[in-house]
């Protein structure tokens, strides 16, 4: 029963959230620009930071990794390819959606949630204000925005990262790890990248919003659920990651 | 006498828990009606159900003659706009100052410039005694602030129907009385039909023309104010003498009460 439940509160949400992001604004009820662009810089910009310097990091031990095994039979110039293959077509999205789900998935549950225990998602329903269009779907078109452009700033950071390990430690010429970067890299694989990052961004909203609408109750409520919205998002995007990979794998 | 609200066997639940048990009662148009009841007897959640908030279990709200229970969300909005609200506790957004959370539906619900809905803020922020604090934060103000605040905000469109609930609870007497007379003002002067949920029996002599009284869940008297002062029930004399509930446990009782036997 309780299982029953929640999936029909979580297609009720899911339903609101493209109802209201995609067709009411054909409709005459415009998204709320403003707004969004305070939740992306709320979302995006003050993560610039953290992404930058895990990706970075993430790049330099990844070609660390694969010169050990690249080095045996001497072929440390792939370290190029691995690098940059690995990071634009996976480690870039997935870092960033983690980080995401870990600073906006927890704030949104938590925000929502709180909101929802002090009545004032009930004053907005009073007042003729759609929550969800008013809370949630702001945040949906920043994270579609900014979860993307974190991807390409990660990327970059990550084959940033590769570089500078492979021309100090493995001295690596520049100009080579550069050339054998760009023949390795395919505009495939960054695309591929960035449709995930997009479809993770909405993953991310959705299941902030649906845990922070289902608090009743008091602080104590609004603690579990962001908790929960946190592992329940990490989960859902390595889910969907999986498809997605998998998808592409057999499609392009 | 015109009802603007016409409540018909209304039955609700929290969960298996019976809140209101099948009750009847109705609001006189353009005039203040006031529902008194003890504390957890159900004040809030009728409110809850007249705007339409929660579903009832069994039975039927009529507001200007339409059973909001079975609307669809976007009649329901419609009516809405002639609503105005006071939660218990205010129910600002926090994360808007007093300004924006009173313009709140006036820019979604109207196309007014930024500067007439600016005027028309400050007018409702005068209105409650709050001038000069449209640039704060709910967090920044008192309880009998947010109360004030949450009350122009619920003024904002200039609803045929305003619901309070307990809008002096907290107010020091000075204030409260001049909430009173704003509730006066916007019954005379607006025409406005106003319920009021409230436990001040001074504000219940002054404003009310009409008393719903609840008593766990059940209506025990709905009738004009002279009606409420004449009536001989016990627990409206109790509460209009402010008699403490006597119940006179012998010592044993008592024993096994606080011992949770
Ligand atoms: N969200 C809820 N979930 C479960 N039970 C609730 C909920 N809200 C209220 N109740 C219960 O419903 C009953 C009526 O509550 P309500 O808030 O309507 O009382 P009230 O008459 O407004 O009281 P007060 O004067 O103290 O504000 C209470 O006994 C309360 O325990
Ligand atoms: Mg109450």
């Amino acid at each position: 029963m309780q299982i029953q439940k929640d999936i029909n509160d979580a297609s009720r949400v899911i339903n609101d959230i493209f109802y209201w992001a995609f067709i009411s604004p054909f409709k005459g009820r415009p998204i709320r620009i403003r707004a969004s662009i305070s939740e992306m810089v709320k979302a995006g910009y003050n993560s610039v930071p953290i992404v930058s310097v895990i990706s970075l990091f993430i790049g330099i031990i990844l070609a660390l990794q694969a010169a050990y095994q690249l080095k045996r039979f001497g072929a440390l110039v792939y370290v190029a390819d691995l690098v940059g293959v690995s990071i634009t077509r996976e480690l870039g999205p997935i870092i960033t959606a983690i980080i995401v789900s870990g600073r906006s998935g927890s704030a949104f549950a938590a925000e929502i949630g709180s909101m929802k225990a002090a009545e004032e998602v009930d004053a907005l329903i009073t007042m003729g204000i759609n929550p969800v269009r008013f809370l949630v779907v702001p945040k949906l078109i920043a994270l579609m925005v900014m979860v993307p452009a974190l991807t390409v700033l990660s990327d970059f950071l990550g084959l940033f990262g590769g570089f500078l390990l492979s021309v100090t430690l493995l001295e690596l010429h520049p100009v080579n790890y550069f050339q054998q970067t760009i023949n390795a890299l395919l505009v495939k694989d960054i695309l591929t990248g960035l449709i995930k990052a997009w479809a993770f961004g909405i993953v991310i909203t959705i299941v902030g919003a649906y845990h922070g609408f289902k608090v009743e109750g008091g602080a104590e409520e609004v603690g579990r659920h962001t908790t929960s919205s946190v592992v329940a998002s990490i989960f859902l995007v390595i889910v969907f990651d999986l498809f997605f990979t998998a998808l592409f794998y057999f499609f392009t | 006498m015109e009802n603007a609200i016409e409540v018909v066997g209304l039955v609700t639940h929290y969960g298996d828990r019976e809140i209101l048990k099948n009750i009847s009662l109705s609001i006189p148009k353009g005039k203040t009606t006031v529902i008194l009841g003890g504390s957890g007897c159900g004040k809030s959640t009728l409110l809850r159900h007249l705007i339409g908030l929660l579903k009832p279990t069994r039975g039927s709200i009529l507001i200007n003659g339409r059973d909001i229970t079975v609307m669809k969300e976007s009649e329901l909005n419609e009516v809405r706009k002639k609503f105005g609200m006071l939660f218990q506790g205010a129910a600002l957004l926090n994360s808007l100052s007093i300004a924006d959370n009173v313009a709140l539906p006036v820019k979604e619900h109207t196309r007014l410039e930024d500067s007439t809905i600016q005027i028309m803020v400050r007018m409702k922020l005068d209105l409650v005694g709050l001038s000069g604090f449209g640039g704060f934060f709910p967090s920044q103000l008192s309880g009998g602030m947010k109360k004030r605040a949450g009350i122009a905000r619920a003024m904002a469109l200039d609803p045929e129907i305003i619901f309070f609930d307990e809008p002096s609870a907290g107010l020091d007497p000075v204030t409260a009385a001049g909430l009173d007379e704003l509730i006066l003002k916007l019954r005379d002067v607006f025409k406005m039909t106003i319920v009021v949920v409230t436990h001040e029996l001074m504000s219940i002599f002054m404003i009310a023309d009409y008393v719903i009284m609840l008593d766990a869940g059940s209506v025990i008297f709905s009738g004009t104010l002279e009606e409420l002062k004449a009536s001989g029930h016990p627990r409206i004399k109790m509460f209009l003498d402010r008699q403490a509930e006597n119940e006179n446990y012998n010592p044993e009782d008592y024993l096994k009460i606080i011992a949770g036997e």
